[in-house]
């Protein structure tokens, strides 16, 4: 796992929103750190690179345009797991995709710029691999705040 | 879904633009303006737009929690009654350690569960803890539950429009 020192951490767990928005927003973000916006760009390259952050941007809320965002499973068979994980990561919808210890051992996220387009995506997974996928679309959302800070 | 805020095509160029992520230079809006044809004042006039209407959620870093120490990742599912779903997920969602939370539907016989709470943990011991506080605070209206962990990330591209 890469190194991470002081002031990466506190990168991390202080840039996960509120990023300004101005002409020049990394040296405006760098102050709080006592760093400058060039060594801020040059850490949040090397903690990309490193895949210690995923992504640097804005995150955007699919649903709030229009389209969809579904929670789907299937149960692959041990021996088919890599070949079902390179057909279901081929499509463009799937967003993400996690392997979780249950009989129901894939489950991915779908999101598309239309409803449809998540009964288009289960279609092709179901014909790709041959296998059933359970979709588990939200219902209601009682909360959401994907913000953790770092323990290492 | 039909009651979403309606965009134009230079805020689709920009959702597309930044996607992939934010331009790390000095002036990224700048930048990003000269890529889609608009000037930056203008694509900080539209962010500041997106993020107010919620369409972007916010503007930043998106760690991958499992380099950040969260190695443990329990996806705890609930089969609560129906009646009573509404007051349980929203006392499971406010606890401070679940970071989603949500009803989806059953799929009987293979799926008995309703509700969805995320919890994280920098071993499984604590996410189990964690679950354990659950199912207190469910008491009898707990039917059945389980604890998925994640054991590998397969895909994790955000979303692509």
């Amino acid at each position: 796992m890469p190194e991470l020192d002081a002031v990466d951490r506190l990168i991390i767990d202080k840039l996960q929103g509120d990023f300004p928005i101005c002409d020049e927003p990394y040296a405006a973000a760098a102050k709080q750190f006592g760093i400058s916006g060039d060594e801020l760009m040059a850490r949040l390259q090397r903690l990309l690179d490193d895949k210690v952050l995923t992504r640097f941007g804005p995150m955007v809320q699919i649903e709030r345009m229009g389209g969809a965002f579904v929670l789907a499973a299937l149960q692959a068979p041990e021996a088919r797991y890599d070949e079902v994980v390179a057909l279901v990561n081929a499509l463009p919808q799937v967003a993400h995709n996690y392997r979780r210890e249950h009989a129901l051992n894939m489950w991915f996220v779908l999101a598309t710029e239309t409803p449809q387009g998540i009964a288009d995506a289960i279609a092709t997974i179901e014909t790709d691999t041959g296998l059933q996928v359970f979709a588990f679309p939200k219902e209601r959302e009682y909360f959401v705040e994907m913000k953790l800070e770092t323990r290492v | 879904m039909s009651d979403g805020p309606k965009l134009d095509a230079i805020d689709r160029a920009l959702i597309v633009a930044t996607q992939g992520g934010l331009p790390l230079v000095a002036r990224p809006y700048q930048r990003i303006g000269e890529q889609i044809g608009i000037a930056g004042e203008e694509v900080m006039r539209r962010l500041q737009a997106l993020l107010a209407a919620g369409i972007i959620r916010r503007i930043g870093a998106v760690p991958n929690h499992y380099a950040i120490g969260w190695t443990a990742n329990g996806m705890t599912v609930w089969d609560v009654p129906n009646a009573n779903i509404d007051e349980l997920g929203a006392s499971v969602g406010g606890l401070p350690f679940v970071t989603h939370c949500y009803r989806r539907p059953r799929a009987l016989p293979a799926w008995p569960y309703n509700l969805f709470a995320m919890v994280h943990g920098n071993s499984r011991d604590e996410v189990r803890e964690k679950a354990a506080v659950i199912a207190e605070l469910l008491g009898e209206n707990c039917q059945g539950s389980d604890v998925l962990f994640s054991t590998r990330i397969l895909k994790k591209a955000g979303l692509r429009i």
